[in-house]
């Protein structure tokens, strides 16, 4: 009777408070209290239908109405009362398992909760780390397929270092009879998900949660936290930053650091705490560097860092030169297809040009990466250029571009780097496929009238200082 | 009185024309861990074509006040007891019933709540097959409609075509209450291992159950076990049942 009596005691004698839960990617502010409190947090379970990818819908199943469900941060040593309600147009019971609790289910049991109820239990966070949560509702892979995770960091009694911004990443994989792309309300193909085949694996629930508009962002000189969680329900995350070094990642979320690497394997069902420094701008890209799901899939989100550029810390391209022995292939290889009729030389050079230079960003078909990736195939806006600016085309593959641009209705805002190494006949090859191919038509780029264009361009810092 | 009982022997013959007689067979539900619990008998019984219908629920309504809305005891039923009520079609399926107010319509109506054998059972049919359910394309019809937005126009649609039983719409259009739809006693995470209920597991545990890859059993099951005799959800209904003809 006694310890009952204590404990309740204890229980009520905390300083009550309600935690206050964020979106993704947002992460709630750093707890500054020094002593433990009673924490309610109020999740609401959420079916409805989202964006999976451009124009791709789906039945996501929801902590608080967004893939990943609403961060929760708590401190070492809280007690924290928990309420999950189960929306009444829901169709299907939940329950939520974090990985936080110590005591049997992770609290599943006791939180299963009907459409139109609410549960409550309690629990104390005894161990600090970022734990993953998720339904666990029979059948359990599918409610988690459908979106049901999220994470919990139970900051620990110390906090970490202070940096300027913390950002909430949680990857998960998708199943649709449909691969990647095909339009419309794809279902949840219960085959591809026993098979472990996903046709999506993406961050925050859609393949285009974290790009363009959405990005995340920071600034040149400023140090950045990512909160990485991987739901699964099937597939172990490879999680990289494409041109960034992770200076400290706690592990699988854990209490010790790993210092200056470059790649991070999460779990299904794990996380981990990731730092690093910005220094020098650009747009750095978060993937999954099981590589085809990034590029393929849709695990490929978007990091703008604005600022300076540090020209020690990266130059950019410095100098573009003949490289010998690559030009003995290619003109072996052209004698080899010289036979053929004229049209079939330049068609096949210029697959073969595009394929090399072009396609890892714009596709093998041109199709692109929606809001990543502009398409080339039936694209107004290059239809545009190379009939009526045709100078702007050759500045677009010579110098890159930064910035807005709009094709085909959708908006992007990324970055193309140059196209480096060709020569004014194959540009004028590859340029002429290109816009005469996958039903784009303007009249063809000649070698001379290139020469032109390029000359024609404005000077840059690179050409100012002169490598001609 | 003598009127009620008329009405009502007329309401009683109306709802028997929509009740067809399903054949006895045996039936594997989706738990049973040992081999005797794997080939159950089902004997012949009579089951609505249709689950019951805003219109006849509002007869019932009339003939027995006690379970109207604003009369109905907090105890056989939650808040949300036919909220819905006015706004749905005479047509519609009724909804936000409680498994009390459903036991005692059947009663009223001349049957019972089906066993979840029996529902389970008549519901592994689909045009025609008499147990379709580890078929692919019969599991992704059902789970379509698990993955479809719930909303009051939704119980407008015509459901699951008949069976080769002649029963509809026990799929795509609502959950049904059935007689012992907490037998199961399971919990929605039972991967506690060492209970009384290791049924209803997850993970590795699932393997006792008989049929792993029939998902839409499990989330039928799931449901059930989620519920309580008071429970009203907005897309849980029923249909009644009979002993059938020995």
């Amino acid at each position: 009777m006694l310890l009952p009596f204590i404990l309740a005691l204890a229980a009520a004698a905390l300083p009550e408070e309600s935690a206050q839960l964020t979106e993704p990617p947002l992460v709630p502010p750093v707890i500054t209290r020094t002593t433990p409190a009673m924490v309610t947090v109020n999740l609401e379970v959420i079916e409805k239908v989202m964006q999976l990818a451009d124009g791709v819908d789906y039945m996501f199943w929801t902590f608080g109405g967004t893939v990943p469900g609403r961060f929760i941060r708590v401190r070492e040593g809280d007690t924290v009362e928990f309420w999950l309600a189960n929306n009444p147009n829901n169709k299907l019971p939940h329950n939520i398992d974090l990985h936080a609790v110590t005591g049997p289910g992770g609290g599943a049991a006791s939180s299963f909760t009907a459409p139109g109820h609410k549960s409550k239990f309690s629990f104390q966070v005894l161990n600090p780390g970022l734990y993953v949560y998720h339904c666990a509702t029979a059948p359990v892979g599918m409610h988690i397929a459908n979106g049901m995770y999220g994470l919990i960091y139970v900051q620990p009694k110390k906090a970490l270092p202070k940096v300027d911004h913390e950002y909430y990443v949680m990857q998960g994989d998708f199943y649709t009879d449909a691969d990647f792309g095909v339009k419309g309300l794809q279902p949840f193909s219960m085959r591809r998900a026993i098979d472990e085949r996903p046709s999506y694996v993406v961050f925050n629930g859609s393949a285009l949660s974290l790009v363009g508009d959405k990005a995340l962002s920071a600034k040149v000189g400023e140090t950045i936290r990512l909160f990485v969680g991987n739901g699964g329900p099937n597939m172990v995350s490879s999680f990289h930053v494409i041109g960034e070094i992770f200076d400290h990642v706690y592990t699988e979320g854990g209490s010790r650091a790993q210092d200056n690497l470059q790649t991070t394997l999460i779990p299904a069902g794990g996380s981990a705490i990731i730092e690093f420094s910005l220094n020098t701008d650009g747009t750095y890209l978060l993937v999954d560097h099981s590589i085809f799901r990034a590029f393929n899939k849709g695990a490929l989100a978007q990091l703008k860092v604005d600022g300076a550029s540090n020209k020690a810390v990266y130059s950019g391209k410095e100098l573009d030169t003949t490289y010998l022995g690559d030009e003995s292939v290619a003109t072996s290889l052209k004698a080899s297809t010289s036979r053929q009729a004229p049209q079939a030389v330049v068609a096949n050079d210029g697959r073969s040009l595009f394929t090399r230079n072009c396609s890892m960003c714009h596709q093998p078909e041109g199709q692109g990466l929606a809001g990543v990736f502009p398409p080339l195939a039936n694209s107004d806006f290059l239809n545009e250029m190379a009939n009526h600016r045709r100078g702007e085309f050759v500045q677009f593959v010579l110098r890159g571009k930064t910035g807005k641009i709009t094709v085909n209705s959708v908006d992007y805002n990324g970055v193309m780097t140059p196209v480096a190494g060709l020569d004014d006949a194959k540009l004028a090859t590859v340029m002429t496929w290109v816009s005469n191919t996958w039903g784009n038509k303007a009249p063809p780029y000649t070698e001379s009238e290139v020469k032109a264009l390029r000359e024609a361009l404005p000077a840059t810092p690179s050409t100012v200082g002169g490598h001609e | 009185m003598g009127h009620l009982s008329a009405a009502l022997l007329l309401s009683v013959a109306q709802l028997s024309v929509h009740r067809v007689s399903v054949p006895e067979g045996r039936f594997a539900p989706l738990f049973g861990l040992e081999a005797k619990q794997r080939d159950l008998p089902v004997a012949r019984f009579e089951l609505d074509v249709r689950p019951v219908s805003r219109a006849s629920f509002n007869r019932f309504l009339a003939a027995m006040p006690v379970w109207r809305r604003d009369r109905i005891a907090t105890q056989l039923a939650e808040e949300r007891y036919l909220a819905s009520f006015e706004r749905l079609s005479p047509g519609m399926p009724v909804v936000e019933v409680s498994y009390f107010a459903a036991r005692a319509y059947c009663a009223w109506a001349g049957g019972r709540l089906p066993t979840t054998l029996e529902w389970e059972y008549a519901a592994a049919a689909d045009e025609t097959r008499r147990d379709a359910s580890l078929s692919p394309d019969f599991a992704q019809r059902i789970l379509d409609w698990y993955a479809a937005p719930s909303s009051l126009e939704a119980l407008d649609g015509t459901g699951s075509p008949g069976n080769v039983y002649g029963v509809e719409a026990l799929h795509g259009l609502i959950w049904e209450w059935t007689e012992d739809f907490n037998a199961q006693l399971a919990m929605s995470d039972s991967r506690q291992s060492g209970e009384r209920n290791t049924n209803f597991t997850c993970g590795g545990g699932s393997n006792g159950s008989a049929r792993r890859e029939d998902y839409a059993a499990f989330m039928r099951y799931a449901l059930r076990a989620s519920l309580t005799p008071r429970a009203t959800l907005t897309n849980l209904g029923f249909r009644c049942a009979a002993k059938g003809p020995s």
